[in-house]
């Protein structure tokens, strides 16, 4: 077993490297910079390609145009950058292409409050393209939680053929923590299903059954094809509105009507709880935190941790919702997560929300407020 | 000769194309087209990358690896591919306001790595997908939708700005000198390095009929009459050069290409193993 002391831009890196990344392409914004700065250093170590480019929209453009010649790839960045990677990814989930899109999140808007920690790129997660689509994003809340993630995210966006987000806190991307690097057989690798058919047989973008996805090939195996941001039919030429409903359902289904594969979450003292606290990141330790004293008093309190956002986990949070006296979200923002909470649960029971903006933490101490005036008021 | 050629390299079902009648694009394909069967290169290895507008059609057009992208942003993309797959050669297609506008930033920045991608821009003087709005290499003075009472802006010349920013391979050529500028192409995509190839094009549907240029065949003559090779461009004074252009492979420069020079950094980490 291999125990190291890690930083958790450092474990991204990690992580990427162990799931195969071969390729990423960047731009330098705090607070995610170590992870261009580790790929830079390590990726021509295993053969795999740093690029830094001009600018976050170009380096969003290149990990999906090197991903297209079969390698995984990744780009990783933070607040107004995600902004400007949003027009690329929009291309990623249309023309099905995966790749990995970190974010370590800071305050905004804008230039905001560089670089102080903040959960606001919530609803930008799932809505930061235009058009109607659906989202795979991750949240992890440790150092060996984003090594995993991060693998797990090159999984999902290999198996679902789709760019995954992975959202981290800039408090849990610069902390350092002990981290057990997982054995060979704790882990899976998954790789992109490629086409078994002759050149002449293949429909890029023709879903054979019982399969999720099309079959990808790499450019340049001999599998001449053709891809756009238009709106496509199963061969990938552009195809018009006749052709828009059937692919958009079919691009937002594959990942819907997956759920059971794609959510993950982290359920803490919920059995007999009354009160449920919904958090995710950094601000589920300050929770976990507060839940452990709030017990110790006698109050029946909880916390549901979504580890996968995007797509909410919908079934988990309406059972939920029927259980709890009240549901309470916590996090680093003005009630973003609350609103796709109080959409699942509000009809079942109270939900409630408690944000902040001023760029740190919200403590234990304060939770616990929360929750007795909550059960006491 | 046109059908063999439209049968080996082109996806037969996809035509006809989109482009209105009477323009350019269509003469500078088969210069791509034309210049990709000269030099014997396999279709499985060619990867041809655009962006947004009416030339940034013609990927879809072709039997290659063709990637359309989003506005502006073919080189970009295009940089991702060559530098995961170096053994493809990798054509961008694109546009004036695509490239110099929108994507001006991307190429300036693929010309200074020195990244071998050859592209060709289709410089029509502008926007032509979106019905005639003025562009950065809209003549001052001319029209536009947007530029109604004529352009204030001045225009880019895309080859020096290219040469500014570091390309080892620059050329302009005009879709009345097709072989000409199947030559450019040519020269370019066997560069070993950044190339770019500027092919003035008409467009008779906006271009022309916002500042009276005539039919496309006046405007295909104009361009004929208006474009100097390099060396009587010399020769002529600022008085004479009114109105007129520069054709010609105006420069060649060999320098360290990016996706070698990457690949010298991974062999230095495989020495210690050999």
């Amino acid at each position: 077993m291999t125990i190291r002391l890690m930083q958790g831009n450092e474990a991204c890196v990690e992580g990427a490297l162990r799931a195969g990344m071969k390729f990423y392409a960047g731009y330098p914004i705090t607070p995610s910079t170590e992870i261009a700065e580790i790929s830079a250093i390590e990726l021509p170590k295993v053969g795999g390609k740093f690029i830094q480019m001009e600018d976050e929209i170009s380096s969003m453009g290149a990990v999906i145009g090197a991903s297209l010649t079969g390698l995984k790839s990744m780009t990783a960045t933070s607040g107004p950058g995600f902004s400007l990677k949003q027009e690329n990814l929009g291309y990623g989930i249309i023309s099905e292409v995966p790749c990995v899109v970190v974010n370590v999140q800071r305050g905004g808007p804008s230039t905001g409050l560089p670089t102080s920690p903040a959960q606001g790129d919530i609803m930008q997660a799932k809505w930061g393209t235009h058009g109607d689509h659906a989202t795979i994003a991750l949240y992890p809340n440790s150092v060996r939680e984003i090594y995993d993630m991060t693998i797990r995210a090159f999984n999902l966006s290999e198996k679902y053929r789709t760019p995954v987000i992975l959202l981290l806190d800039e408090i849990i991307g610069h902390m350092r923590e002990r981290i057990e690097i997982p054995e060979d057989d704790e882990i899976e690798i998954i790789d992109r299903k490629k086409p078994t058919c002759s050149p002449d047989e293949y429909k890029a973008y023709e879903v054979k059954e019982g399969d999720i996805v099309p079959e990808m090939a790499d450019f340049g195996t001999g599998y001449r094809y053709h891809v756009t941001g238009l709106v496509h039919d199963e061969t990938g030429f552009p195809a018009g509105a006749t052709k828009a409903e059937a692919l958009i359902r079919r691009l937002i289904d594959k990942i819907e009507d997956n759920k059971d594969d794609i959510c993950t979450y982290e359920e803490y003292m919920l059995d007999d709880a009354d009160i449920a606290i919904v958090a995710f990141g950094c601000t589920s330790r300050s929770a976990k935190s507060a839940i452990k004293s709030l017990r110790g008093e006698g109050y029946k309190v909880g916390m549901f941790r979504p580890i996968t956002i995007w797509p909410s986990p919908e079934k988990q949070l309406e059972k939920l919702s029927k259980r709890v006296k009240r549901i309470i979200v916590v996090e680093m923002n003005d009630g973003q997560y609350f609103l796709e909470v109080d959409r699942i649960a509000g009809k079942n029971t109270l939900v409630e929300k408690y944000g902040r903006l001023n760029g740190e933490i919200i403590p234990p101490h304060e939770i616990i407020s929360v929750v007795k005036e909550a059960y006491n008021g | 000769m046109a059908s063999t050629l439209v049968k080996e390299y082109f996806r037969e079902d996809k035509l006809p194309h989109i482009w209105c009648p009477g323009c350019g694009n269509g003469i500078v394909t088969r210069a791509i087209v034309k210049a990709i069967d000269s030099l014997g290169l396999d279709k499985d290895n060619v990867c041809i990358v655009s962006g947004i507008g009416c030339s940034s059609r013609a990927p879809g057009y072709l039997d290659f690896n063709t990637l359309h992208t989003t506005h502006g942003r073919a080189l970009a993309f295009a940089t991702g591919v060559k530098m995961a797959k170096p053994e493809l050669e990798v054509i961008v297609i694109t546009g004036d306001g695509d490239s110099s506008a929108i994507g001006g930033n991307h190429l300036i920045h693929a010309c200074r790595r020195n990244i071998d991608i050859t592209t060709i821009v289709f410089n029509n003087n502008i926007y032509g997908m979106t019905g005639g709005q003025y562009s950065p290499t809209t003549p001052t003075g001319d029209k536009g939708t947007t530029a109604p009472y004529g352009n204030l802006d001045a225009n880019f010349d895309l080859c020096e700005l290219t040469k500014g920013a570091g390309a080892s391979y620059i050329a302009r050529g005009t879709a009345y000198a097709a072989k000409q500028l199947e030559k450019f192409i040519a020269e370019g995509i066997k560069n070993k390095g950044f190339s770019f190839i500027e092919a003035i094009t008409a467009c008779p549907t906006y271009y022309g009929r916002k500042n009276k240029k005539g039919s496309a065949v006046d405007m295909l003559q104009t361009v004929k009459e208006s474009a100097v090779m390099d060396k009587a461009w010399d020769r002529l004074s600022e008085e004479q050069r009114q109105g007129k252009f520069k054709i010609g492979s105006f420069h060649v420069e060999a320098k360290p290409e990016y996706t070698e020079e990457y690949k010298k950094l991974i062999a230095s980490f495989n020495k210690g193993e050999e």
